[in-house]
């Protein structure tokens, strides 16, 4: 019995971390090749998960949509709502630093958030949105639960690998010159402000279908699922210690964050219950300062990103 | 018409004050250090509950434990500088803009583990309005505006005529030039800070006191304040006194055209409108 527990308990791990990757790697196109600073993550994972879920789970007279159709159709709405949230916020904040991007991104998950919490006819209110069918739910529990970890993982590898081929084209290095160097790459002719925001876009995109992924394993969504804060940072943490820059390295973080984040949860959990609820926040502040050791002292990661001839790891001094 | 004024305007310049004393904090980070300070709604918090802290073990007033809160924010965020924030200085802005988000989660966190999530307060009695012809305030809310007007007028004298405020002024302008004339950046960042941290916890406390004291109050205000910040023009004080009553007042009137839980998106939208429109904010600023 123990091991059925044990190895179900993994399987969920496993999932997770295959979400978090999900994010990780969308985040990586934004920040680790492009540079900009979206601290709204949380904010298009939401977007993602609640689109998904009202594509495919069945109708209800208390909200909208409820079509029932396949969960891949609920996937692609995931990516193509994020990215069109993320589009209008690039316009008109790309043509500034990242600073700008920040303020804006963090403003959007607020409003996100607000919209969700208000809009019952849209949302389920904070019901929330339950009934969103799993591929392969029907399979008895253990074995449900292993067949979307491997989904996941498959879905993991396949945004790695069509990443990697971005990446490696032209466009990639395109990117790449520009984060390193605007102004010269404006003056070889590259639209920054273009290339910037297809790769926001993108990023957002992929990080919509991380939650599609979450939806779609938990089978419910609420307003209250997932911390804002505590999401965005943990991903950023994740592509940061992982290596920003390196799309295996954001897989790398993310498995290493979420194993320190769960098993601290695991702790705290054995704590009494007076102590473990300041013990939340002392997580909290852990993985605070753990971002700022990281930034400190090995600011590359723990796989830098491999190019021929940088020698910083990071943007040159900004304007 | 009375209503209008006492239900709308009146708490809206309130609020507004609030987050323009935020906002300035903001805008001279921006202006002269030159990055997005996203702990500054958390350095708020801590302020307004390191206020309720010198009630409680000193046995103040709210309004004499404030000068206390204030001298100690100011300690802290010259601290968080030194710890956090200074070895990154050679290194992209925008790293030390990822660096004070982890901030902000760090200091709301210390707060919530010392005094608990549940919303506090300053005081227990119940302030009575008075009446000023048609208008009705109450003694917090002319304390709120009182202080604003002051720490702001002294602040603006300060950086027109002193020493030190030209020399922040210059490296506003260009930290490379004020070096070569012999301005001390490391000087002028220190008391950058110092006068960050004491108007954070000036913010945070009046936030405190004309509402609840809460541990997320301060990262709520924030978006609010930089929106004034950035609407004001980065780097101008004037600018975000003003952008601080317009989001204030904006934010109440919101209620009347939009449901009411939309409230805290109407200074998002202000802030799209105005990087759409003019980035450079009413006074000119800076934009980076």
């Amino acid at each position: 019995m123990a091991s059925i527990g044990l190895i179900n308990y993994a399987t969920f791990m496993g999932t997770m971390i295959g979400i978090y990757g999900v994010l990780a790697l969308g985040l990586n196109i934004q920040w680790g090749v492009t540079g900009l600073f979206n601290a709204g993550i949380a904010g298009f994972f939401a977007v993602g998960a609640y689109l998904s879920a009202l594509i495919t789970a069945s109708p209800s007279p208390e909200r909208i949509m409820g079509w029932e159709l396949p969960v891949a159709v609920g996937w692609l709405g995931a990516m193509a709502g994020a990215a069109l949230i993320a589009w209008p916020i690039g316009r008109i904040c790309l043509r500034f630093r990242s600073d700008y991007l920040a303020i804006a991104t963090i403003g959007v998950a607020e409003v996100i958030r607000l919209v969700l919490r208000t809009e019952e006819g849209l949302s389920g209110g904070a019901r929330g949105i339950t009934g969103v069918p799993r591929p392969f739910g029907g399979l008895e529990y253990s074995l449900s639960q292993f067949a979307y970890f491997a989904l996941v993982i498959a879905v993991l590898l396949v945004v790695y690998w069509a990443l990697e081929r971005q990446l490696a084209a032209p466009w990639g290095r395109m990117m790449k010159a520009i984060r390193d160097n605007e102004q010269a790459a404006a003056a070889m002719g590259k639209n920054v402000e273009k290339r910037r925001l297809e790769a926001f876009v993108l990023g957002a995109a992929v990080m919509g279908l991380a939650g599609a992924l979450y939806v779609h394993f938990m089978r419910a969504i609420t307003p209250e699922a997932i911390d804002p804060m505590i999401a965005t940072f943990l991903v950023w943490i994740m592509l940061i210690l992982g290596g920003s820059g390196n799309n295996r390295g954001a897989i790398l973080g993310a498995i290493i964050v979420w194993i320190i984040w769960s098993m601290s949860e695991f702790i705290t959990d054995q704590l009494p219950a007076e102590i473990a609820t300041q013990a939340k926040y002392i997580r909290v502040f852990l993985i605070g300062l753990m971002l700022q050791l990281i930034l400190r002292f090995r600011p590359e990661g723990l796989l830098p990103e491999e190019s021929g001839q940088r020698t910083s790891p990071h943007l040159p001094p900004s304007r | 018409m009375m209503e209008f004024l006492n239900f709308y305007v009146v708490p809206g310049i309130v609020t507004g004050s609030i987050y323009a004393l935020g906002a300035i904090g903001i805008t001279l980070i921006f202006g002269i250090l030159r990055f997005g300070h996203f702990a500054h709604g958390d350095l708020a918090t801590s302020g307004a509950y390191l206020a309720l802290g010198a009630t409680a073990l000193l046995g103040l007033t709210p309004w004499a434990a404030l000068p206390v809160a204030m001298l100690l924010t100011a300690l802290l965020a010259y601290g968080i500088h030194r710890l956090f924030y200074r070895h990154l200085e050679s290194r992209p802005k925008i790293l030390t803009v990822i660096a004070s988000l982890g901030i902000g989660m760090m200091l709301r966190s210390v707060v919530q583990v010392v005094w608990g999530v549940d919303p506090l307060a300053y005081g227990s009695g119940i302030a009575r309005a008075q009446a000023f012809g048609p208008l009705m305030l109450r003694p917090r809310e002319i304390a709120t505006l009182a202080l604003t007007l002051a720490l702001v007028a002294t602040l603006l004298a300060f950086l027109r005529y002193s020493k030190w405020g030209k020399a922040m002024r210059a490296m506003s302008d260009n930290p490379d030039l004020a070096r070569l004339c012999g301005v001390d950046n490391d000087g002028v960042t220190r008391l950058t800070w110092f006068i960050v941290g004491a108007l954070a916890a000036a913010s945070g406390f009046c936030l405190g006191i004309n509402t609840e004291l809460t541990t997320m109050m301060g990262w709520s205000a924030m978006l609010s304040m930089f929106a004034a910040a950035v609407l004001g023009g980065v780097g101008r004080v004037e600018g975000a006194v003003v952008g601080g009553l317009v989001i204030g007042l904006a934010e109440e009137l919101s209620v009347l055209v939009v449901p009411s839980p939309y409230k805290s998106a109407t200074a998002f939208v202000i802030l799209l409108a105005i990087l759409l429109l003019r980035p450079q904010g009413i006074f000119k600023g800076k934009v980076l």
